[in-house]
């Protein structure tokens, strides 16, 4: 039993990061019909800047957590308006291969000029050792990433559903003309939107780093998995996604553990799971229908 | 392209790519005198560039090829074609390795084998469409990347499979000069088959699907089959391409099935011309050749630069070569019509 609530509690850490990063894609593509490719980039940008960060200037993790998805969040802005912008009237394809592009070149520049060799980053101090729960202990920093990320998750869902912010995003993101008729300036919040998205894949980044090697390529297949958590959550949904990025991170743990004897199932449980939904609700769990096609 | 997506941007999208149709619209001698000269060029390839190189450029122009037949002509973005392309190059690899059979036969029975992969993935992938269809395919390939990563006492894993041989009734075709001119007649039968598809009812009618899928849903047309079908043809001439390569680098690596694999592939068609069949080709020889001296000239960063490309040609040369070069001659045309 012990065991049971060990793997669950695992799966649902690993899940958090998958709903981090969902999220962001989530209210990217519902502001701007954009579907970012370069997210799992600005991931491993956040882990990498945290790490430079300390090393080199010994910023510690707390001003990290701040100072990337900051950082992060205003280079996607300068992005946006500089490129992203500048296709998002076409098929959004066109984006889909320009962030392509932008995740080739991020990685390769991170690549050569700091090798492809795992960098260690050290838990802070004030999150090391583990939290007793009575039956178990859990190691505090992931206690402390479950939940970060679940506070996150509801403070977005608040301003989402109860600010006005919120508001004009969650309109602009179902009837974009109509919102527009209504006298409301959508594109004033089209680059804070994105920017914003960005944030929270550089913030995952950043709480990624004392958990898990620190490399050019640590985003590089993980934005797949995120691509089949949306596929699996329904991308129009926001919280489907969050909700997909929560349960394929349990579904892994369960499978790794519990088929830990066909190494291939446990490896690509994610993709099955994907290819069952697309037979049972091809728009996704919580996704609504696409116009027939 | 069709969008999932029904928003107003898509009223904005630009024309569906014609290149086809102005080369089939062009003269008849123009036609002729283009298809001349590509098989003059392709007959002297090897002669001006290194045979290894020229070799690479037919698989990949088999490749391109593929997904501009699923991307240009039936509006669907495979980002997954390194399945079909790898999973060629690992069965291929196989039967050559443990069967000692010819290496066409070889190649067939990888693309064979890629276009049986193709059933199932193509099957799930047509129930969405536009940038969700581009997601889809991409994950079914990484689960195949995944499965011949971890399935190490077949595909060798990391190692890769070593020693593909290139046995042709025991002619000696370990020169890359004499292989290139034993493939050329395989590549021109694939891309011929590609030409066929496209100016046959078939495609046709693949390309209304493109352009209006209600109207052809309307029509009768069973739209999901149509796609299947063409998602399949696609994967056994990827298969085609990826067998070849195999057998043309004698090794095989999982980079083979990676995700930058199917990118490179796409963006190869973007730069070469959308729907343009052809332009494809072009573009697989401007990319390879462009890697090729990179890597030579001993620049790391390759992805720096491909990157780049893709960039730059999202942003700025949509139409790409073979698009803007058939853009041009038909302004000439009309102009001097005038």
């Amino acid at each position: 039993m012990s065991g049971f609530a060990q793997n669950t509690f695992n799966g649902l850490v690993s899940g958090a990061f998958y709903a981090l990063l969902a999220l962001g894609l989530a209210v990217i593509f519902g502001m701007l019909r954009v579907v970012n490719f370069a997210h799992g980039a600005f991931y491993m940008l956040g882990a990498f800047g945290a790490y430079v960060l300390l090393t080199e200037a010994g910023v510690p993790f707390w001003a990290a957590l701040v100072i990337m998805p900051l950082a992060l969040g205003l280079l996607g802005m300068a992005l946006e308006r500089a490129v992203i912008h500048r296709l998002t009237r076409l098929d959004p394809l066109y984006n889909f291969l320009l962030t392509f592009g932008l995740t080739l070149i991020l990685q390769d520049l991170v690549k050569t000029r700091y090798g492809v060799q795992s960098s260690p980053y050290a838990t802070p101090a004030a999150l090391s050792g583990s939290v007793d729960f009575g039956l178990f202990d859990f190691p505090t920093y992931r206690v402390f990433i479950l939940g970060f990320t679940v506070l996150l998750c509801v403070g977005v869902w608040w301003v989402l559903s109860r600010t006005r912010i919120g508001m004009v995003v969650r309109a602009a993101t179902e009837r974009p003309e109509l919102t527009r008729a209504f006298g409301i300036d959508v594109g004033r919040w089209v680059t804070p939107v994105f920017g914003f998205g960005i944030g929270l894949a550089g913030l995952a980044g950043v709480l990624a780093a004392p958990m898990r090697a620190v490399n050019p390529l640590m985003g590089a297949d993980l934005i797949i998995v995120v691509f089949a958590v949306v596929v699996i959550g329904g991308l129009g949904s926001i919280f489907g996604s969050v909700a997909a990025g929560f349960g394929i991170g349990l579904v892994q743990a369960w499978g790794e553990s519990y088929l830990s004897d066909f190494p291939i199932v446990s490896q690509t449980i994610v993709f099955i799971v994907m290819a069952v939904v697309l037979l049972w609700r091809p728009a996704g769990l919580f996704g609504r229908e696409e116009a027939p096609a | 392209m069709t969008s999932a997506v029904d928003t107003p941007a898509d009223a904005a999208r630009p024309a569906p790519p014609s290149g086809l149709l102005t080369v089939a619209r062009a003269p008849g001698w123009v036609r002729y005198a283009l298809l001349a000269a590509g098989l003059l060029v392709a007959l002297w390839l090897p002669n001006g560039l290194y045979p290894a190189v020229a070799v690479d450029i037919l698989c990949w122009a088999l490749f391109a090829v593929s997904v501009d037949l699923l991307l240009g002509f039936t509006g669907l973005m495979s980002f997954g074609h390194a399945a079909f392309w790898g999973t060629s190059a690992y069965v291929t690899g196989l039967v050559a390795i443990h069967a000692g059979l010819p290496f066409p036969a070889a190649v067939l029975a990888g693309a064979l084998a890629a276009a049986v992969l193709a059933v199932p993935i193509g099957y799930l992938a047509v129930k969405r469409t536009g940038i969700y269809f581009a997601m889809v395919t991409l994950a079914f390939a990484q689960l195949v990347y995944y499965v011949a990563n971890e399935w190490r006492s077949v595909t060798r894993g990391e190692n890769g499979l070593q020693g593909v041989p290139r046995e042709f009734f025991g002619m000696d075709l370990t020169d890359d000069f004499y292989f290139y001119y034993a493939i050329l007649p395989i590549v021109l039968l694939g891309l011929a088959a590609a030409w066929r598809i496209v100016h046959s009812p078939f495609g046709r009618v693949l390309v209304g699907i493109r352009d209006n899928p209600a109207r052809a849903r309307a029509l009768g047309y069973p739209v999901h089959r149509y796609k299947l079908t063409a998602f399949v043809l696609s994967g056994f001439i990827a298969g085609l391409g990826g067998g070849l390569f195999a057998v043309g680098h004698r090794f095989v690596s999982l980079d083979v099935l990676h995700w930058t694999t199917s990118g490179k592939a796409v963006i190869v068609v973007v730069l070469g011309g959308i729907g343009t069949l052809w332009g494809g080709v072009l573009g697989a020889a401007i990319v390879v050749r462009l890697e090729d001296w990179l890597s030579f000239s001993g620049f790391e960063a390759i992805g720096l630069v491909t990157g780049g490309i893709f960039v730059l040609v999202v942003l700025l040369f949509r139409r790409g070569i073979w698009g803007s070069v058939a853009a041009l001659a038909r302004r000439w045309g009309v102009a001097r019509r005038r």
